[in-house]
């Protein structure tokens, strides 16, 4: 193996002589049964990817479908499509997508801990989650459920005759597995800390993961709670949501807003503490603003169970409700425009690299500010009177969820790959696929807030001919977008045997992560590190850098 | 009318104009801050590109004269939009008595309609121009919704309980109504049409339907079919509360609570009697849960608002 000289490089390590975590051991066994949270990170980042996949297909047939007014599809299978597409998204991409990878592999690493707090809880966690995904590939495979991912009653209780419970208890054994992870993070980033790491030298990724499982915590329980009685209602007709029985179908409404909109924040909360990581390494100036950046992400996180009813504004709640729920929907909005305002001036002054990473977490603030803007409109209750359930609100969350959340991610793939696989990916191909993401996700949903205004409904497998136009680019879009998601994979493979050797810090980083060798060695570091500094000391005029542990290098 | 690309849907009510107004001021707002953004990335990305030539002494890290100033324009901002979009709201959902009524039930898959008169029309609504519409809406298995985009109006219509909204559409012509909440199978052809006449063409359009009997005389027919009257005619020597003129009265509850008598009250007292006793007298009324369809309660309904009226005007 050639050694090959490294850009923008800090001065480069001697080779450890430990063996990296992929190399420690080489059995199938070390992986099924690894305590390693790198190797976990990696099982669950093979476990999401697949699901990203299943999801994607359900989504290529749902726009190939719409393509034409007459369609492709017969109407139950195209239901069952767009319900499958949604659980499997929310539940087994989206919402393990950072936390379980990103994540599971970098918070000990960038606290400077040997490993999570629970070694065999994070492994348990894996487990639960493949069992959850199998039990939801049995009612994928067995014919799907057609209630769409929100499983209203009294449609999902009394009338849908899909496989519908095992959908539901795949939910719910994989909130088990969110809430394993999300209390392992707790812990470890309350008690695992390097010497020296305090509150405000986290990089705001520990601070965005932090929120994230506060939330994960205490919302899931929840949600574990809906799907029970959901059961115990389809099974035993206990009438709970039925109201022949006397039971009210909008409490249902309200228990699974009340997780699932906190679970809107827990897609999100991650990604926007990787984009807070990348800007400031790829402007190389330190973040504008850090404590307001915490303070924003954590207000996010206790604002969002605050909210759930603007999900309802139609659904018959009282109207003091609405507006009630309106104003707290405002409200957690001023910290998001916080957030995008601090990221914009962190380039103010920089020496900016337009790398991949930095395309994908531009690409994902342009887009979570059209996703916000537009979710300001839904908070506006009269708006949302007329928009409701139609392509505007399916827009606006895709916007956040795809474009803001997936941006993020493959702008942490690429950020992180050098660290966790010790190669450097090939730049060209990776801003060509960062930039075709963008193009195609917003020729995939733009188009949807047009057609929402114009009153087209969610869930329809049929429309009007005069909407063609639209929905014939909103397909187009998305055959772009899946050929930008499907490419990584093909230059980032090729990367593992070809790429060029990353050495421990291609980007010139501040975050102890980049203090190990790439890949790191099993054990993480060969003692542990002190934090003297705080994250992001980045000097745009002397061309320098400054690590969390004090040394300053050249980039 | 047929468009190839359309961008803007048709607006053909009062309120819809309302809406309109505030979504274009919305649009404004949010092209601001998105172009804002937009702006500052691209000046900044090529000011401070690597290796361009542009100073960067005094590097600002934060100031919270910034922040702060920042965080209170958005809120204050966002403070009237809510307050305007809640205006609206309010005024949307409190639905006046109305110069026409409608009663709706959503089936799936079809809307069906009946008018006071007694005519009844599936996946079609007939309503005059220029007038305030009053719609009752009920469901008969699972959550519908009303949606008429072209005047901007929406509810979710929920078994179990009346829901009740209104338009006043200005524009005649024919205009889509859609279901926008999921209900199964044949959610995507839960659509009908909405066709606004001018006042003679609706009242020739009523008398052609051929209807010998109104809503309410239906609706008394099944009043005595399933003894209501046995205990609430007026001449019942059972102690019940009258009906006569109970329609939009406030009643005080055996528990204290006061309802206002709407569709959605009697609804309930039908049909869920033992939680809707009212004060001063005794719990014996009989649950008619399962045994009347949401049409007929919409009939009875009908009924007990007329006995209001035909007493008023007896005076």
């Amino acid at each position: 193996m050639s050694v090959t000289t490294v850009e923008r490089a800090a001065p480069r390590e001697t080779p450890s002589p430990e063996p990296s975590y992929l190399t420690a051991e080489h059995t199938v066994g070390s992986w099924l049964l690894t305590r390693d949270h790198k190797r976990i990170a990696l099982l669950f980042f093979a476990s999401i990817t697949f699901f990203f996949f299943v999801g994607g297909i359900a989504a290529t047939l749902m726009r190939l479908n719409l393509a034409t007014p007459q369609g492709l599809l017969q109407p139950s299978v195209y239901n069952r499509m767009f319900t499958m597409h949604g659980i499997i998204m929310v539940w087994f991409f989206l919402i393990p997508s950072i936390p379980t990878t990103f994540g599971n592999f970098f918070i000990p690493l960038m606290i400077g801990a040997r490993d999570l707090a629970f070694p065999r809880v994070n492994l348990g966690s894996w487990y639960v989650f493949n069992l959850s995904g199998l039990v939801v590939l049995y009612s994928l495979v067995m014919g799907g459920a057609d209630t769409g991912w929100t499983f209203y009653t009294p449609l999902s209780a009394s009338y849908a005759n899909g496989y519908v419970f095992a959908a539901a208890m795949a939910v719910f054994i994989n909130g088990f597995s969110s809430i394993m992870t999300s209390l392992n993070f707790i812990v470890t980033i309350h008690r695992l800390r390097a010497p020296g790491m305090t509150w405000l030298r986290l990089p705001l990724f520990v601070w965005g993961i932090y929120a994230v499982s506060v939330v994960m915590l205490t919302a899931t329980p929840v949600l574990a709670m809906d799907t029970l009685l959901l059961a115990v209602e389809r099974f035993i007709g206990v009438g709970l949501f039925d109201p022949t029985r006397g039971g009210d179908p909008i409490l249902w409404q309200h228990m699974f807003w009340f997780y699932s909109h906190p679970a809107v924040y827990i897609m999100i909360l991650p990604a926007m503490g990787v984009v807070s990581e990348i800007i400031p390494c790829y402007a190389r100036r330190p973040i504008f603003g850090y404590v307001g950046m915490v303070l924003a992400l954590m207000a996010i996180a206790i604002l969002s169970f605050f909210v759930w009813a603007h999900h309802m504004f139609v659904a018959g709640i009282s109207i003091y409700a609405g507006v009630f729920f309106s104003l707290t929907t405002f409200f957690v909005a001023v910290p998001s425009a916080i957030k995008v305002f601090n990221w914009t001036v962190s380039l103010h002054k920089g020496s900016i690299v337009f790398d991949a990473p930095m395309l994908y977490s531009l690409g994902f603030v342009l887009l979570f500010t059209v996703g916000g803007v537009t979710g300001l409109m839904l908070a506006t209750l009269a708006i949302d009177v007329g928009v409701h359930g139609t392509y505007f609100v399916i827009a606006h969350f895709h916007y956040i969820m795809v474009g803001a959340t997936v941006s993020a991610y493959f702008a942490a793939l690429h950020y992180w790959w050098p660290k966790i696989t010790g190669r450097l990916y090939p730049e060209s191909w990776a801003r060509f696929a960062a930039i075709l993401t963008y193009v195609g996700f917003n020729l995939t949903f733009f188009p949807q807030f047009i057609l929402g205004y114009l009153g087209m409904p969610r869930r329809s497998y049929t429309y009007p001919v005069e909407w063609q136009s639209w929905n014939v680019l909103s397909s187009a879009g998305a055959s772009i977008l899946a050929v930008a998601y499907a490419l990584p994979l093909l230059y980032l493979g090729w990367s593992l045997i070809w790429g060029r050797k990353a050495g421990p810090n291609p980007w010139g980083a501040t975050g102890l992560e980049w203090t190990t060798p790439s890949p790191p060695p099993d054990h993480n570091f060969s003692s542990t590190p002190t934090v003297v500094h705080e994250p992001y000391l980045y000097d745009p005029e002397k061309a320098t850098f400054v690590s969390q542990e004090g040394t300053r290098h050249a980039g | 009318m047929y468009r190839w690309i359309p961008f803007w849907p048709d607006t053909a009510a009062v309120n819809a104009e309302v809406v309109n107004n505030l979504y274009i001021a919305e649009l404004i707002v949010s092209g601001l801050i998105v172009a804002t953004v937009v702006a500052m990335i691209l000046a900044f990305g090529v000011r401070y590109r690597r290796g361009s030539p542009a100073s960067r002494a005094n590097l600002v890290q934060k100031t919270w004269h910034l922040e702060v100033g920042w965080t209170t324009a958005t809120l204050g901002a966002f403070l009237i939009l809510f307050v305007w979009g809640a205006s609206i709201y309010i005024w949307l959902f409190q639905a006046p008595q109305g110069d026409e009524e409608v009663y709706v039930v959503g089936k799936r898959w079809m809307w069906k309609v009946e008018h006071p008169g007694g005519q009844r029309e599936i996946n079609a609504l007939h309503v005059p121009v220029d007038k305030t519409i009053r719609v009752v809406m009920g469901s008969e298995d699972v959550i519908h919704s009303f949606f008429v985009p072209a005047f901007r109006i929406k509810h979710d219509v929920v078994p179990g309980t009346l829901q009740t909204i209104w338009f006043k559409a200005n524009k005649t012509g024919v205009f889509r109504l859609v279901c926008t909440q999921f209900c199964g199978l044949q959610h995507a052809t839960m659509q009908g049409e909405v066709d606004v006449m001018s006042a003679p063409d609706y009242a020739r359009w009523l008398t052609e339907q051929g209807v010998h009997e109104s809503l309410a005389d239906q609706g008394r027919d099944v009043f005595r079919a399933h003894g209501c009257s046995g205990c609430h005619d007026e001449n019942s020597t059972v102690h019940a509360p009258s009906l006569a003129g109970l329609y939009g009265t406030y009643v005080h509850l055996q528990d204290g609570s006061v309802r206002l008598a709407d569709e959605a009250y009697i609804r309930d007292c039908i049909l869920n009697p033992r939680s809707f006793t009212v004060a001063g007298f005794p719990p014996v009324m009989p649950d008619f849960s399962g045994q009347l369809g949401e049409d007929e309660v919409l009939k009875l309904i009908a009924y007990i608002k007329s006995i209001g009226k035909t007493r008023e005007t007896g005076r």
